[in-house]
């Protein structure tokens, strides 16, 4: 492959990578002090959460209904593509006293 | 000011018989290491209950317990190491080593939910006494700012574990 072409093909393998995001959102929701923030969330399938954990403790987002159980290590962030629509009422299995809810679009 | 500050010493003075409230003003020394002698003390009870407790959310509750402390104790001694700061043992941290020593003893005639519920019990009275005295005494007292911020985010997370003791707690009843 000629340089010229193999460039070509980077910016159109760029052009295509870049297009997947520009219709999904990242929402960033942070974990600080035992308190989860913003309280309320609203998505679209196919939107990625990062889940900030600034603790040094580890904390979970794990869904009241079952649909998703993320454990973020101290000081670290998760990401997860949501999948399904609907509210989902979710805490963090070792500190229960932390509770949001997600509101997922269609 | 004056009547304030008799008041939260006579508070400390009823919850933990006289064991957080020496008068004198602490060094940072001093509260490194109280404060890290009372996480300590938090994780020995949670081992006694991680093998002793019989319901599950006093079980899961002892093992967040472990978890979170450890986590906090060591952040507590990377910062005296960074700081250059030695713990230094005083009568604060002394009383609170004894008081600990006696109820773990206690807890650990019990049995069954006899056990459960007095361990819960008295997590909840523990995180409450640790609490006064840090936004009270502790907090105020101490010196360096990244000590006293590490304090705050303690005081913010066993705000939390005195929430999660009292829902446990309730959840028994």
């Amino acid at each position: 492959m000629s340089p010229g072409r193999y460039l070509a093909t980077l910016a159109l393998f760029a052009l295509g990578a870049m297009a997947v995001p520009a219709h999904a959102a990242t929402i960033q929701i942070v974990m600080e002090n035992l308190v989860i923030s913003p309280a309320a969330v609203s998505a679209k399938v196919g939107d990625t959460i990062e889940w900030v954990n600034k603790d040094v403790l580890a904390h979970t987002a794990t869904a009241n209904n079952g649909d998703f159980d993320v454990t973020i290590a101290p000081k670290k962030t998760a990401r997860s593509v949501l999948t399904k629509a609907g509210t989902v009422d979710y805490y963090c299995r070792f500190h229960p006293n932390m509770k949001a809810v997600l509101t997922v679009a269609p | 000011m004056f009547v304030r500050l008799s008041i939260a010493v006579a508070a400390l003075s009823v919850l933990t018989g006289a064991a957080l409230a020496q008068g004198a003003k602490l060094t940072d020394p001093q509260i490194a290491h109280i404060a890290y002698t009372a996480g300590v003390i938090d994780i020995n009870a949670a081992k006694q209950a991680e093998t002793k407790a019989s319901n599950k959310d006093v079980k899961a509750f002892a093992k967040d317990m472990a978890r979170d402390h450890e986590a906090v104790n060591k952040q507590a001694l990377d910062l005296v190491k960074k700081l250059k700061v030695t713990p230094e043992d005083n009568d604060t941290s002394k009383a609170l080593s004894k008081q600990a020593a006696d109820k773990l003893a206690e807890l650990g005639k019990l049995k069954g939910s006899a056990y459960d519920k007095a361990y819960i019990d008295n997590e909840v009275a523990y995180h409450k006494t640790v609490n006064t005295a840090l936004e009270t005494q502790l907090i105020p007292s101490a010196s360096n700012p990244e000590l006293k911020s590490l304090l705050q985010t303690g005081l913010k997370i066993f705000q939390g574990h005195e929430q999660h003791a009292e829902h446990v707690a309730a959840g028994m009843k």
